[in-house]
């Protein structure tokens, strides 16, 4: 067991389409400059940074050394990770492992996406294996459908359930001045949209979006003296796989419900639902926001269609998910993951603004990406 | 089978049936056989293995995937082309803390992490601090045939030095420290070529 650890900072940039305005380097400057603002420190008090996007994304090598200045990492370390869609929680992660280790006291983790300077479906399809899968399973859309498919067969869950789900998030997001999409949706409208790969329609599917975020991690003494209420880190967890997409579990997801097994047990949570307070789920499509529900063990296998008819998951339900209006309202890749527990942080320290659950001491936040991946992090009000 | 010839050969007899033992073992762990296999069913399995590979016809996967990439310039940068694009000038930034001035501009100071709001002319003129002359050819990357002269200039008001090419000077005429002076393109696209290259001006040696 390493050092208490306590968020005390986050920031994050205004995300969009296509910020015209901001270069990469440009939009990690935003986020850091905010994320000190929001800790109340200069560059100087951190002592070590992490930094991570995906590959193939911008066509950029060693973002580390190329994006120094926007960084402020000049003369300090600085650690690149990159693991495709969980990269935000995973610099997390590393940020977090960082200050626990007690090696450093203060480190500010940054993910960051610009999503507008490639093809995201043609980059992106560059992590399938290139002589087996990337013609054939191609893109982020297929694979999502195709699972979701099969839950509704093994368990009658519903376009509709999905529908639901999306429009909790969209609705969300009008609440969250940061979100790169903030427009009211019915769940007729979600069921209405173009279909893009069934039973994946357009409003169900998040964006891609620019931007960037960051979070800066203090070792319990330092967290107490420099925050007020620091949301402080009761577990991390990573649980990767790789696997051939025909040798996945398609009805359930196996790394999340390991992942978030063992957050649990680390959190001491035995009724997640009733113990959380809020969530940040990174859910790439409202569908993920029905099937993965029985992976957070918030019910029986199967039983999530239910739960989200009756509005557990809404923002005045049991448990609120993705008050900031999650992934589907907002995607700067390498930064989704981070915004997760980011906003995480911010329910906990209060200062989620619109989006705010009242009173909420138990978040929890996660990252996807691979074929598959979980990251879970579990953040309180109170010492862990 | 180094060590199964090398070791055979050197040791007694009880040492060479334990070996031989242990290879197996080895060879069925190798090639996945479990660890409890019989021994027979794991030869016939190494043999099988080393029989098929040599028979394969191997096969390369040419991909489809080429992915277009465009850079957003940033505010920072744009400015500084603009500048040049309209006005024909090389312009820098200063840092309000610390006072060091970046050519090309910088988002944020390196030391300081301050906004770089100063913006400060620079007449275009500096020293040439040292250069290279490339002979090799990179069609994909090189702006014109080689041979190319890289240099590196420290310009006159500025605390860093920047990198471009020189022109108009025989590679033999070249000396660091010697005076150069930046040569605006007739035709400016707002881009790094805005600036042609630099060439020896009067006032020869720093
Ligand atoms: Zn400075």
């Amino acid at each position: 067991m390493g050092k208490r650890v306590g968020i005390i900072g986050v920031g994050q940039t205004h995300h969009a389409a296509k910020r015209l305005d901001a270069s990469g380097v440009e939009l990690i400057a935003e986020a850091v400059t905010r994320a000190l603002d929001d800790a109340q420190l200069t560059i100087k008090d951190i002592d070590a940074v992490v930094i991570g996007n995906m590959d193939h994304f911008e066509n950029i090598n060693y973002v580390d050394m190329w994006a120094a200045d926007g960084l402020g990492s000049c003369m300090k370390p600085v650690f690149k990770v990159t693991t495709g869609g969980t990269t935000g929680t995973t610099v997390g992660a590393c940020g977090y492992y960082h200050a626990a280790s007690g090696l450093f006291d203060v480190v500010m983790a940054v993910g960051w996406e610009k999503n507008s300077e490639s093809d995201t479906q043609a980059a992106i399809s560059t992590c399938a294996n290139p002589t087996l899968e990337r013609d054939s399973f191609a893109g982020a859309i297929g694979p999502l459908a195709t699972e979701y498919s099969m839950y509704m067969k093994a368990y009658g869950a519903t376009e509709e359930d999905a529908a639901r789900v999306a429009a909790r998030d969209r609705n969300n997001a009008c609440n969250n001045p940061f979100a790169h999409i903030r427009q009211h949706v019915t769940v007729e409208e979600v069921l209405a949209s173009p279909m893009l790969s069934y039973p994946i329609k357009f409003l169900d599917m998040c964006p891609r979006s620019d931007g960037a975020c960051a979070v800066i991690f203090a070792v319990e003494e330092k967290a107490k003296r420099l925050c007020p209420r620091p949301a402080w880190v009761h577990c991390s967890v990573v649980r990767h796989d790789y696997t051939h997409f025909g040798d996945l579990e398609w009805t359930w997801m196996p790394t999340l419900e390991r992942a978030t097994a063992e957050a649990y047990r680390l959190a001491g949570i035995h009724d997640p639902l009733k113990e959380l307070d809020v969530c940040e789920l990174y859910l790439p499509a409202s569908t993920c926001g029905v099937k993965w529900m029985d992976s957070c063990w918030f019910c029986e296998k199967g039983g999530a269609p239910e739960l989200i008819r009756k509005g557990t998951f809404e923002m005045d339900g049991e448990l609120p998910i993705n008050p900031s209006g999650g992934v589907i309202s907002c995607n700067p890749i390498g930064a989704t993951a981070l915004i997760r527990v980011g906003e995480a942080a911010w329910q906990i320290m209060g200062r989620a603004g619109d989006r705010q659950v009242e009173g909420a001491k138990k978040a929890m936040a996660t990252g996807f990406g691979g074929c598959s991946w979980s990251d879970v992090f579990i953040l309180g009000a109170d010492l862990p | 089978m180094g060590i199964e010839t090398a070791g055979a050969a050197a040791v007694p007899r009880r040492s060479q049936r334990r070996f031989k033992q242990v290879r197996e073992v080895i060879d069925a762990l190798r090639h996945g056989t479990r660890r409890n296999t019989r021994r027979l069913a794991a030869k016939r399995e190494v043999k099988q293995l080393s029989d098929w590979k040599d028979q394969v016809e191997v096969m390369v996967h040419h991909g489809k995937i080429s992915v277009p990439y465009s850079w957003t310039v940033g505010s920072t940068l744009s400015k500084w082309y603009v500048l040049m694009r309209d006005k024909g000038e090389i312009w820098a930034n200063r840092c309000p803390s610390c006072g060091k001035v970046y050519v090309p501009p910088k988002i944020k100071c390196n030391d300081c992490y301050k906004d770089m709001n100063d913006w400060v002319k620079l007449p275009g003129t500096g020293i040439l601090e040292s250069y290279t002359v490339v002979h090799y050819s990179e069609p994909v990357i090189q702006p014109q045939e080689p041979p190319i002269i890289y240099g590196l200039v420290k310009m006159d008001g500025a605390d860093t030095a920047m990198v471009h090419l020189m022109g108009e000077v025989e590679p033999e005429q070249l000396m660091v420290g010697m005076r150069v002076e930046a040569v605006m393109s007739e035709e400016r696209e707002a881009n790094i070529f805005d600036i042609r290259y630099f060439r020896p001006s009067a006032g020869g040696e720093a």
